[in-house]
């Protein structure tokens, strides 16, 4: 990345300016008016890609609101962060969804969130804030966290309209049959076969983003794991990663190698529930009960591991709170051999069902240039010949002395959905093992020091869904003076919305499981 | 088929047989936080380090107020690690649940000296002990059959996992005739995890009115009973209470399976009194 921005220096001279970074961060500041051409140069002659778009507010400080776009591209470990001046008396931004349709939602939140208009979006009505919220923008600074808005009136969303002869709408949400999380899917459909469908998230919007801001920075750790419970200990990572490096704080590679087990375990846990569901969604019901009955081993280990099943209250700024004394010992090595002889046998019997491969196979197909222009991450990504893995293309932890395989496919139907889970759970026995054998003496923990007021850090972590991003700037005494945080379920809501196109509805819940997004991330 | 069969039988049963017998919890688990408020000697770097606020200190001249709130604990520990003295130790206790918000909250008075570390205490009052033996109570009233639907207030999905893992074959909620039904038409009671958002309240509220009375509301977790982490914001309501009429609270963060089944039985006790 060093090389792209001397080249964008040479093309922009004193319009592009470098700002304070990391050697695996680079920042380069541009006037908004100049994003749309500096993203167009990075994507198409560096073959970047752009990972998140978002914005804060120093309007107070600096008389701007910046917005921030995170760029990365294969084989370089270093993220280019591209920050772009919008003067706070004239608040809009060229809007890129229309050749990126990528940001089409993250372009949308900075309207909602900050009042600063996406100028050319195609579709700029609200995505975070549903429709009759008031005329708020909560992320400015001059609004405050407890402000309390009247009663909501009028319409929530206005759906597109389903005509047509033997053309009907389902809607389905916020709550739903089954136990899960809450959102509204508003499907049309002609018999069986689903038309389009239209989503409305955000019903479970909370004010993360605003929480953390003004909160000290060890407190920020559990608000942090509480952004995806199912995901706790990566966000949590995620989180404690950013905030390290704003510090200058050295982690003890014990610690690393402890996270590194940590996160894998999660992976696991989630995978292996996840494959069981997916069984069930087709009807293969006592292939769950099994994928259960595994996953209570997985938590009763992480219990024991770390105090907690969800594997929470155990990743702290500087390390883990809690040592193995003596290694991680014998119940991780024992609970390890019988989760993978039984995850064997789970996979057996569900591949050995022909009625359940027959429903799995070309149902709910994402295509790999769908993928790529939606930009989707994680399982879902890989599925469709997304080929990107955070652990590998920016090392974290200890993934940088493990190797393992990267499973990728082109299909992008259930079954492969499935199978990318089912390979990366048999990979990451093996990570556990390998990071177990050579878990390293020393501390589990450093004590933490204050961040530098003012200092700005990016942290990634491939959580089991995917890219969790974390970026924050530090405020006076220890505490946060903006957190985003970027699950990656924001990403690929869109891909669920595609891959049901022209399927039965019948096949929904199994290609809706098949993604398995989490709400809670996406609405924060 | 002959697979399957054979792994069933090979598997054999796994279901666990609390409440009947104690459940098998690690010593090292993280549950409740126990006080020994004699010990104490200064409640209030517990209160810096708490999280979610479930500690607070009251002084008025040479008194002091303390108070924990199990409705707002996150079970994190960082009140015991920052209290030097043991008299904050972390247990694996889970059987927290209550039928008053009230009767999660624990308050100690003390004396205190010049330096506003405590002198003497002079008086605290326990969270109320787990109620008598319940599956008598769901049979009479309930007829054997419980029907509950779960709602999602907005939640992290923490609490979501823990309620799945009833249905799942190690706790198999359905041995007490309970089970979890599609519909709030069909149910009898609402277990609502939260904190209630501004977005889900109506959808919550019409759940509740779709829901044949008689109907019970249990709240589960920090966030359901309080807000949690989450609090009352321009976003979130805070605690199931403040929304809907609340019959037994759960603590926990999120509370584990058989936490959960306590607090679930605990309410259905209720019913019959």
């Amino acid at each position: 990345m060093r090389s792209v921005v001397e080249e964008l220096k040479q093309e922009y001279g004193e319009r592009l300016r470098a700002e304070p970074g990391y050697p695996d961060q680079l920042v380069v500041s541009v006037a908004i008016d100049d994003v749309p051409a500096v993203a167009a140069t990075l994507r198409e002659w560096h073959g970047a890609r752009l990972v998140t778009v978002f914005a804060e507010d120093r309007v107070a400080p600096e008389g701007a609101f910046y917005n921030y776009y995170v760029f990365e591209r294969a084989g370089d470990p270093c993220y280019l962060v591209v920050r772009g001046r919008i003067p706070a008396e004239d608040p809009r931004f060229p809007s890129l969804a229309s050749t990126l349709p990528a940001v089409n939602w993250e372009e949308r939140e900075i309207q909602d969130w900050f009042g600063i208009e996406a100028e050319g979006h195609p579709n700029p009505r609200r995505v975070a804030l549903h429709d009759h919220w008031p005329d708020v923008h909560p992320l400015r600074k001059d609004f405050s966290l407890n402000t309390v808005l009247p009663p909501f009136e009028g319409e929530r969303h206005v759906y597109r309209p389903t005509l047509g002869e033997g053309v009907f709408q389902i809607p389905v949400g916020p709550v739903h049959a089954g136990i899960i999380e809450p959102g509204h899917f508003n499907f049309a459909v002609a018999g069986e076969p689903i038309l389009y469908l239209q989503l409305r998230m955000f019903y479970k919007h909370k004010g993360i983003e605003k929480l953390f801001e003004g909160m000290p920075a060890a407190r920020g750790v559990y608000l942090a794991e509480s952004v995806s419970g199912d995901s706790a200990f990566s966000h949590g990572t995620g989180f404690c990663q950013a905030v390290e490096k704003a510090s200058g704080l050295e982690v003890p590679f014990r610690a690393q190698v402890m996270r590194t087990i940590l996160l894998e375990l999660e992976r696991i846990y989630n995978h292996v529930a996840d494959i069981g569901a997916i069984a069930m969604d087709v009807g293969f019901v006592i292939a769950n009960a099994h994928a259960a009955r595994v996953r209570e081993m997985l938590l009763a280990l992480n219990e024991e591991l770390t105090g907690s099943r969800l594997l929470r209250g155990m990743v702290c700024i500087g390390g883990v709170r809690r040592d193995w004394a003596g290694g991680p010992g014998k119940a991780l090595g024992q609970t390890l051999e019988t989760v993978e002889r039984e995850f064997r046998d789970l996979v057996q019997l569900i591949q050995s069902s022909d009625s359940t491969r027959d429903r799995l196979e070309r149902t709910g197909i994402l295509r790999p240039e769908k993928a790529a222009a939606l930009g989707i991450v994680g399982v879902g990504g890989r599925a469709s010949g997304v080929d990107r893995d955070v652990r590998r293309d920016h090392p974290y932890a200890a993934y940088g002395n493990l190797t393992w395989r990267i499973p990728v496919y082109s299909e992008g139907d259930v079954q492969r959905r499935m199978q990318v889970r089912i390979d990366e759970v048999r990979e990451s026995f093996g990570m556990i093992r390998d990071a177990a054998a050579n878990l390293p003496a020393g501390e589990h923990r450093t004590p933490a020091r204050p961040m530098e007021p003012g200092r700005c850090a990016l942290s990634a972590v491939e959580g089991w869904r995917g890219e969790i991003l974390y970026w924050l700037r530090a405020g006076a005494a220890g505490r946060l003076e903006r957190c985003k945080v970027k699950d990656p379920s924001l990403n690929n809501w869109p891909a669920l919305v595609e891959a049901v196109e022209g399927n039965i509805i019948a096949d929904f819940p199994a290609i809706n499981k098949s993604f398995n997004l989490s709400y809670s991330g996406t609405d924060r | 088929m002959f697979q399957i069969l054979n792994k069933t039988v090979r598997t054999g049963t796994v279901t666990v047989a609390y409440p009947k017998r104690a459940a098998q919890v690690p010593e090292n688990a993280r549950g409740a936080p126990e006080f020994d408020f004699g010990q104490w000697r200064d409640a209030r770097p517990a209160t810096e380090a708490c999280p979610t606020g479930a500690i607070t200190v009251v002084d008025a001249g040479l008194a002091r107020s303390v108070t924990v709130d199990y409705g707002r604990c996150i079970f994190c520990g960082e009140c015991a690690a920052v209290t030097p003295e043991g008299a904050v130790r972390m247990t694996p206790k889970f059987e927290l649940a209550a039928r008053g918000r009230q009767d999660l909250v624990v308050a100690a008075e003390y004396a205190l000296r010049a330096d506003l570390t405590h002198h003497e205490l002079i008086r605290a009052g326990r969270v109320d002990e787990a109620g008598p033996r319940l599956e008598r109570e769901i049979h009479r009233v309930l007829g054997r059959s419980l029907a509950i639907r779960e709602v999602d207030a907005g939640s992290c999905n923490g609490c979501e996992l823990e309620i799945n893992a009833l249905n799942a074959p190690r706790y198999d909620i359905e041995r007490f005739g309970i089970h979890f039904v599609a519909s709030p038409r069909h149910a009898d009671m609402l277990l609502v995890t939260g904190p209630v958002t501004r977005n889900m309240e109506l959808a919550l509220r019409k759940t509740y009115d779709a829901t044949p009375d008689p109907k019970l509301v249990v709240a589960v977790g920090a966030c359901g009973i309080s807000g949690g982490l989450f609090g009352t914001n321009y976003a979130t309501r805070g605690g199931v209470d403040q929304v809907l009429p609340v019959d037994v609270y759960i603590p926990g963060c999120p509370p584990r399976p058989e936490a959960l089944l306590y607090g679930i039985l605990l309410a259905v006790g209720r019913l019959g009194a």
